[in-house]
């Protein structure tokens, strides 16, 4: 459910035990078990290792944890939440994380349904805030961005473990900060599963699962939008592509994060 | 003991005065040498007028965060992320995964076969552990009917967060027969991800039941979170007992 880099080691792992059971089942099953097990057991110090070291080591101050988008507690506006730098444990871990200054995120809004970004909303960290930009039409699209410092502006100071700030103006709101993880997956069983190590069972009965991000946390960043600002929505893709009719009109949108050059 | 007196009093006003005098020659500005800024500009370098720092803010010059904070640069993609477990489950093998997280989401066409290799790798696994020859053992149509092409290419091609803006939000809603209309925080996306994995044409084809495996769930939920908070919508972070 950890969907992106923060845990890619982890996720390239259960990709290397997949094919490494693949190419192996031919061979003989006690050399996929010996080989699944002992990739496992190197997924859980890689897992270990970024855990303790995500607020330290270079390269994962951009990783994406998980990304959410859903109608706000007013209709009228759209909410973007994403969480980076996944996972991080209560206490020094969670306190020392921060953002990083050459790190750019973005919320990238397809209004058109050609799944190239119309708007983004760009977010940055300068000092103790994040400066947000947008919605604003980007000057390029596609891998490389430049921060559109014309756009309209907001900053709202970054939260802490005790205090929350958020910038209310304009009609949007903005957040950014250390929260509790709100995703939730048995991720120790599915790498089981994805080794071939929970067969043929498969997960675990009631009362006998784990939520491996029950106890942790994320920085997050959060922005409220009026629809009025993202334009028209498209025909649902999955209407055209998925033949599933009655879905209403809906953006495509997802995050991405940029690092200076 | 008077004239000690007159004398200590002159020497206390000859003190004072000498002092005095000597923070008058401190701030005397005679060390100019000739470059007197006599009119105030917004590139002199000092704050002067009405300015709130250098060169910036107050009446005349531009507003001082715009000046003194530097946004310039180019920025090159590292991560993305739209729709939920598309790469943890479709799990890429490990090059063309590094390339998927600098790939833009209108190019993705590569990566259909990679996806579709690796939703057939879950059915191999359980077909060799319940004895059943690998080729008997396959991804049946889901319950939108999507076979394993048109699945692969919609998680592939297509790897966006759709969100209504005339709502309701739900990632999947067999209540209202609403799916793929945003994603709240309390979605069980990753249930439904497996559904569509797992669960063939009416969702049930490996849930457990029958001596099949359970991979239609993972049996997590919300457990205590809060999902029913104002904005931001999230928990406070955790904190050590």
């Amino acid at each position: 459910m950890h969907l992106n880099k923060s845990i890619w080691k982890l996720e390239n792992f259960i990709v290397v035990n997949l094919n490494n059971y693949y190419k192996t089942m031919k061979k003989t099953k006690l050399l996929t078990i010996i080989g699944g097990f002992s990739l496992l057991l190197l997924s859980f110090i890689f897992m270990s290792l970024d855990h303790i070291d995500a607020t330290n080591v270079a390269g994962t101050s951009s990783d994406i944890a998980d990304f959410f988008a859903f109608e706000g507690d007013n209709p009228d506006n759209t909410v973007f939440v994403a969480t980076i730098q996944g996972i991080l444990a209560p206490g020094v871990v969670t306190e020392n994380a921060s953002f990083d200054e050459n790190v750019l995120i973005e919320f990238n809004i397809d209004n058109t349904g050609d799944f190239i970004e119309d708007l983004v909303i760009q977010a940055i960290k300068r000092g103790d805030s994040i400066y947000f930009f947008g919605p604003v039409i980007p000057n390029q699209t596609g891998l490389e961005s430049d921060v559109i410092t014309s756009a309209p502006n907001h900053i709202v100071q970054i939260s802490t473990t005790e205090e929350t700030f958020i910038t209310n103006e304009d009609g949007m709101s903005f957040f950014a900060g250390p929260r509790r993880d709100p995703s939730y997956f048995d991720f120790n069983r599915f790498i089981d599963i994805a080794n071939g190590d929970a067969a043929p069972e498969g997960f675990y009965p009631p009362g006998e699962s784990t939520d491996f991000f029950v106890g942790l946390n994320v920085l997050a960043i959060a922005v409220e939008v009026p629809n009025s600002l993202l334009g028209n929505a498209p025909q649902h893709i999955l209407e055209s592509q998925g033949t599933i009719s009655g879905l209403p009109p809906a953006y495509n949108v997802w995050v991405s994060t940029k690092r200076k050059e | 003991m008077k004239n000690y007196k007159n004398k200590s009093y002159k020497l206390t006003v000859f003190v004072v005065l000498l002092l005095t005098a000597l923070i008058f020659v401190q701030c005397k500005d005679d060390d100019d040498n000739g470059n007197v800024i006599d009119v105030i500009s917004c590139n002199d370098g000092i704050q002067n007028g009405d300015e709130d720092g250098i060169d910036c803010g107050g009446s005349i010059c531009s507003p001082c965060e715009d000046n003194q904070l530097n946004f310039d640069g180019n920025f090159v993609q590292e991560d993305i992320a739209g729709r939920p477990g598309v790469n943890i489950i479709f799990g890429i093998t490990d090059l063309s995964k590094n390339n998927y997280n600098v790939s833009e989401v209108a190019n993705r066409t590569i990566f259909q076969e990679d996806f579709q290799e690796v939703l057939e790798h879950y059915y191999d696994i359980y077909a060799i552990s319940l004895d059943i020859p690998v080729d008997e053992l396959n991804y049946e149509n889901n319950i939108f009917d999507w076979n394993a092409g048109t699945f692969t290419t919609i998680m592939s091609n297509y790897d966006a967060l759709q969100v209504a803006p005339d709502g309701p939000t739900t990632y999947y809603n067999a209540t209202n027969n609403l799916v793929f209309t945003g994603r709240y925080l309390s979605d069980d996306v990753m249930d439904f991800t497996l559904k569509l994995i797992f669960g063939g044409a009416d969702g049930t084809r490996f849930d457990g039941n029958n001596s099949t495996p359970q991979l239609t769930t993972d049996d997590v939920g919300l457990g205590d979170r809060d999902f029913t908070l104002s904005f931001p919508y999230l928990e406070v972070p955790l904190t050590l007992e």
